[in-house]
This record gives C-alpha cells, structure tokens and sequence, in this order.
C-alpha cells in the first residue's frame, strides 16, 4: 500500500510541475501584447508587457546542436578507445576517468568557460573565419569572446562524458561471436568495427546523444556565465550574443517583477516541453531501430 | 618472411623513424615560417605523423591497412581530445584553488566582505549545502525507494508501467524546470519565502528517478529463490522484502544513493530560484535565504574583480572534492559488494 501510495505520489508531482507552472505562466502570457511565439524581446516588466522565446528557442536548439556536432563523433571515438583499442591496463582507469568527469558540476565548467576559454577563443574563432569565413556561419566583424561557439565549446566538453559513457556500455556488450566473425573472415581492426561494434552499438550511441541534448538544452548555469544575453535571431555563431531559455531564467530572475516571473516560467514550460518532445522521439527511434544490430 | 599470402607490414622502427622525422620537418617549418606556439607546434607535428603514416601504409601495405591505421589514429584523437579539456578544467580549477585555500577560508562567512577584499569565506555556503543535500536526501531516499519496491515486487499492469514511464521523463527533466516549479508552487502560490528547505524540495525531484532507477536494477536482481524461500517458511510478503530482499541489495542501493547525492551536491539552477544565495550564515534551512557551495561559485565567478574570482575557485575546488569523494566511495562500495556475492 504504501509502495503503492509512493509509485501514485510520483504520478502526482509529475501533473503539479504541469499544472503549476501553466497555472503562474497564465497571467504573464495574457498580459503580453505582442506573440509570445514570434517577438524577439524581452520586456515583460514594462507597462506594456512585450516579451517572446523565438531568439531563445534559437539559441537552446542552436548551442545543443552544435555541442553534439563536436562531441559525438569524439565520444564515440572515446568509447571505442575504453572498450576496444586500449590496451587492458589503460582502458580501465580512462573508463574510470571519464566516469567521473561526468559528475563535474556544472557551475565549474561555466567557470572554466568564462574565465580560460573566452578570452582565449580568439585563435580558434580567428582560424575559422580567415579559411571558413566563406560559410555564413563563420561570419564575423572581428570581434569574438562570449559568442555562440563559445558556449557551444563548454556544453560539448560537458555532454562528452555522457555520450562517451553510454555508448561504451553498449560497445562491451558486442557478442564475442560477431567480432570473431569479423576476425575470422580477415577484417582489420576498423573494418571489425564498423561490421560488429558500431551496427550493434547504434541504439547505445542514439540513446547517448539523446541524453547529451537533453543536458545541453536544459544547462543553466554554464551557458548563463558564458554567454551575453541578447534576444536576436543569429546565425553568426562567432559573433558575441545569443542567449537560451535556461541561460535567460537565471540571468533575468534576479531582476524580474511580477510579470516578468510568469514570463520566465512560461519560457520555463516551453523548455519542459522540447524536452518532452526529444525524450518521445528518442524512444520511438531506439525502439524502431531494435536494441542491438542483426 | 616474403610470402604470397600476407602482403608487407610496416615494422616497428618505421613509425618511430616517421615520427622523428615529422618532428624535425616541423621545427624547420617553426624556425622558417612565421608559424608560432607550442600548442601549434604540437597540433602540426601529430597531424603531419597521421598524414605520414597513412601515406606511407598505403604504399606499402595496402588501402585496407593504411584505413585502419588512419581510424586508429582518429580513435587516440578523439580521446585526447575528450580528455584534455576536461584535465584542463580540473587542473585550472586545483591550481587556482589552492592559493585562495585555507583555514580562515573555510572557518569565515562573507558578511560584510566585499567584492574585492581578500577576506572572507564559505563557512555558510558549506552549511547551507549540507543543510539543503541533507534534507534532500532525507526525503528523496524514502521515498524513491518504496517507489522501487514497488515498481519490483507490487506492480502489476498499467499503474507499473505508467510509473516507470514517468521515472524516466523525470530523469530528463532540466534542472532548471524542477527550481521553476517549486519557485511556482512553494513561493509563489504557497507564499512561502525563499528557504533552504524550498532548494531540497526541488533537489528532491532530481534525485528521485536516479534513486529509483538505481534501486530498482539492485532489487530486480536479488534471485527469485531466496524470496520462494522466504514465503516457503510462511513469511508474508512485505516481512519478505523488509528483511530479505532489501539486505540482500543493500550495498547496490547505497551506491545509487551516494550517486544521487553526489550529483545534486553540485547543481546550481534550481537552487538559484529556490534557495536565492546569501552572503552571512543562516543555520535554518526552513526560514530565510540560504548560501550553498554553487551558488556561491556562481555568484563571485561572475564578479569583475580578481579577488571575487579567485575565491570562486577556490569554492569550485572544494566542490569538486566534496562530488568526486562522494562518488569514489559510491563506487569502492560497489566493487566490495560485487565481490562478496
């Protein structure tokens, strides 16, 4: 009964994190004059409250997409070093390693990122616009420092461990008789990889990457250190500027009045749902693709 | 040694032969060409030993092993590369730390200390964590646990499956979102102020799904026959669980538990909304804003001055001894448990 009790009081929470934070986002998004959807300001506390999440849903989805674009391919890498290219002596205590890199705070790699790698990003973000400049992306005026990348850079050094951790798990679990397969018919090491690790590990990297975006989208305080918040829609990731939902919540708190509180808490459910929404989705690919390849 | 069947392998003293010749073409390159920096120095020399290397592999052995040598290269890359930033991290954070570390530091408060006087401690952020991850653990423990029991040895059906479901949704709830919501509920429509206790009931709903999750995978593998055996001598069932099957997987629940500890210790976001920080000591977590360890870093990192920053290393160091101890006993008691069974 009380099991019982506890498995329902956890149903319970879950509907009150829905219905209160509707409940407090209400009267802000009522009070707003223009689309909450589509305005790119945040004004909620002025006497004609005007505020909207496009410039942070940009931001949330840009900074995760481009950490897991630099992060996956090396965690994946990561992964095939701990589980089958390291020598045994090595591969145990770089798992370790790694492991408990992922139980860094977060606020510590915000820190690093505000005080080592924005003043020192001038080189790589340099290198990219002199020979990439081409791409709109890397685009700049010459002035770099708390850009996009910058945050980028932080949250895929953050999301790593993670990616890296699961898709080991899933890579040691290859059955012995799919690699002596491989070794069998005279594949190298890489041509056993590709043939029996990676076709087995894919739902292992997918669930991986999953994880590593929902932490990416929904990290606060690392991007709020990193980042000047501005509320325009960029794709000059070199540039200083951009901002995310989470980032927004943590800097703008301190300052909110009434409204601006509903504000922030109605940019905080539109977070809940994304997160939602990839969560869904994650699951319904892993179960489509089947665990595990053959 | 020439055999029709195995094509030529590159011998060992061939790499090494590559690599000092990589490493002198390069600093001829460095002392020639306005090229510059040991990073830059280290970075072309390992990118022109792949280029060499794979080269030379195709010449000799073949495109299938000069493929494979250049994955192996991306493969010790990769890790280097993972592994660099975040020894970087750790390292800036113990340098710095150290110099601020002391005795006055952690035995002070920063009531009346501003930004940029040397003065000054974390005596009450410390407490204030302690307090807030205490509590939390209070309530968290208990009740993710009576949620794992259930899900293992009572649920049968949809209830079951709805709950798992849901333990999972919460795993990939932002943290941020957790804070929101006790901000919403506990201070706004409760009108409640900002409190230590306010900051463990949203460090509550971020231990829950680890605690359950942990707990859950220990009872699932406690072997069926020592609970048959159990209700065989006419145990009822929850005499069973109680005394047979959550011993039986104690020390497994132990290590989720210090994990779960371990990982909301260092969470920042829903604390800011929640607990909001506070420069002097306040040992009542039920009333009144409290300070704890990350958002002490937070709030000094983000300072202009250098003397605010230092201290906020010197925070993040302790923080970070205090997350990674946690998790190494979590993990000694693990390997002593598995050995026993």
């Amino acid at each position: 009964m009380l099991a019982g009790g506890s498995g329902a009081l956890l149903l319970i929470i879950m509907a009150a994190i829905a219905v209160f934070l509707v409940i407090q986002a209400v009267p802000a998004l009522k009070a707003d004059t223009t689309n909450f959807f589509f305005t790119l300001k945040w004004a909620p506390d002025s006497p004609q409250p005007s505020f909207g999440i496009a410039a942070l849903v940009f931001g949330s989805v840009l900074t995760s997409l481009l950490a897991l674009l630099m992060s996956v391919p090396v965690a994946v890498g990561v992964a095939l070093a701990t589980s089958h290219y390291a020598p045994r002596w090595l591969a145990g205590p770089l798992a370790g390693v790694v492991d408990l890199l992922a139980a860094v705070p977060s606020v510590v790699f915000g820190q690093w990122g505000l005080i080592y790698l924005v003043p020192n990003i001038d080189t790589p973000s340099r290198f990219l616009h002199d020979y990439l400049g081409f791409i709109p992306l890397f685009a700049s005026n010459g002035t770099y420092g708390k850009s996009i990348f910058a945050a980028s850079v932080v949250l895929a050094v953050m999301v790593i461990p993670i990616v890296a951790a699961i898709s080991r798990e899933v890579f040691v679990q290859t059955p012995r008789d799919h690699i002596e397969a491989a070794w069998a018919i005279g594949a190298t090491k890489w041509e056993m990889v590709r043939m029996a690790i990676l076709p087995y590990g894919r739902s292992g990297v997918v669930s991986g990457t999953v994880l590593g975006f929902g932490r990416a989208i929904g990290e606060t305080i690392a991007v709020a250190l990193v980042l000047s918040s501005n509320y325009v829609i960029s794709f000059r990731i070199l540039d200083p500027g951009g901002n995310t939902i989470a980032a927004n919540i943590a800097n703008r708190y301190g300052d909110a009045g009434e409204m601006g509180r509903g504000a922030l808490i109605a940019s905080g459910l539109v977070l809940f749902v994304i997160t939602l929404i990839v969560n869904f989705g994650a699951r319904a690919i892993v179960r489509r693709s089947g665990r595990g390849g053959a | 040694m020439s055999s029709d069947l195995v094509r030529a392998r590159l011998p060992r003293w061939s790499l090494g032969a590559i690599a000092a010749g990589v490493v002198a073409v390069t600093a001829v390159l460095f002392v020639a060409t306005p090229l510059a920096g040991r990073v830059g120095f280290l970075l072309t020399a390992a990118g022109l030993y792949v280029l060499v290397q794979t080269a030379v592999s195709l010449v000799v052995e073949g495109r299938r092993a000069a493929r494979n040598r250049l994955v192996t290269s991306a493969v010790v890359a990769c890790t280097c590369a993972a592994v660099l930033p975040l020894v970087a991290v750790l390292g800036f954070t113990v340098v710095k730390g150290m110099a601020v570390l002391n005795g006055s530091f952690l035995t002070h408060t920063m009531r009346g200390v501003a930004e940029q006087d040397a003065a000054g401690g974390i005596y009450h952020a410390m407490i204030g964590t302690l307090e807030q991850v205490g509590l939390a653990t209070v309530m968290a423990v208990p009740f993710g646990l009576l949620v794992a029991i259930y899900l293992v040895e009572y649920s049968a059906g949809r209830l079951g499956r709805v709950v798992s479901f849901f333990v999972d949704v919460m795993t990939g709830l932002p943290s941020i979102v957790a804070g929101l919501f006790i901000f919403a509920l506990w201070i706004l429509a409760l009108g409640r102020g900002f409190s230590g206790f306010a900051g463990s009931l949203a460090l509550v709903i971020l231990m829950l799904p680890t605690v359950v999750r942990s707990a859950e995978e220990m009872l699932k593998i406690v072997p069926d026959s020592l609970r048959e055996g159990s209700y065989a001598l006419g145990v009822p069932k929850w005499v069973t669980v109680l005394r047979i099957v959550l011993p039986t997987a104690l020390a497994g629940i132990v290590t989720g538990v210090m994990l779960a500890i371990a990982r909301v210790t260092g969470e920042t976001a829903p604390l800011l909304l929640t607990v909001f920080g506070n420069p002097a000591l306040n040992f009542n977590p039920f009333s009144g804003a409290q300070a704890s360890l990350p958002l002490f870093v937070f709030s000094e990192a983000g300072l202009p001055d250098e003397t605010a920053v230092n201290r906020a290393w010197a925070a993040a160091l302790v923080l970070i001894l205090i997350v990674l101890t946690l998790n190494i006993i979590a993990r000694v008691i693990a390997r002593v448990a598995s050995v026993r069974s």
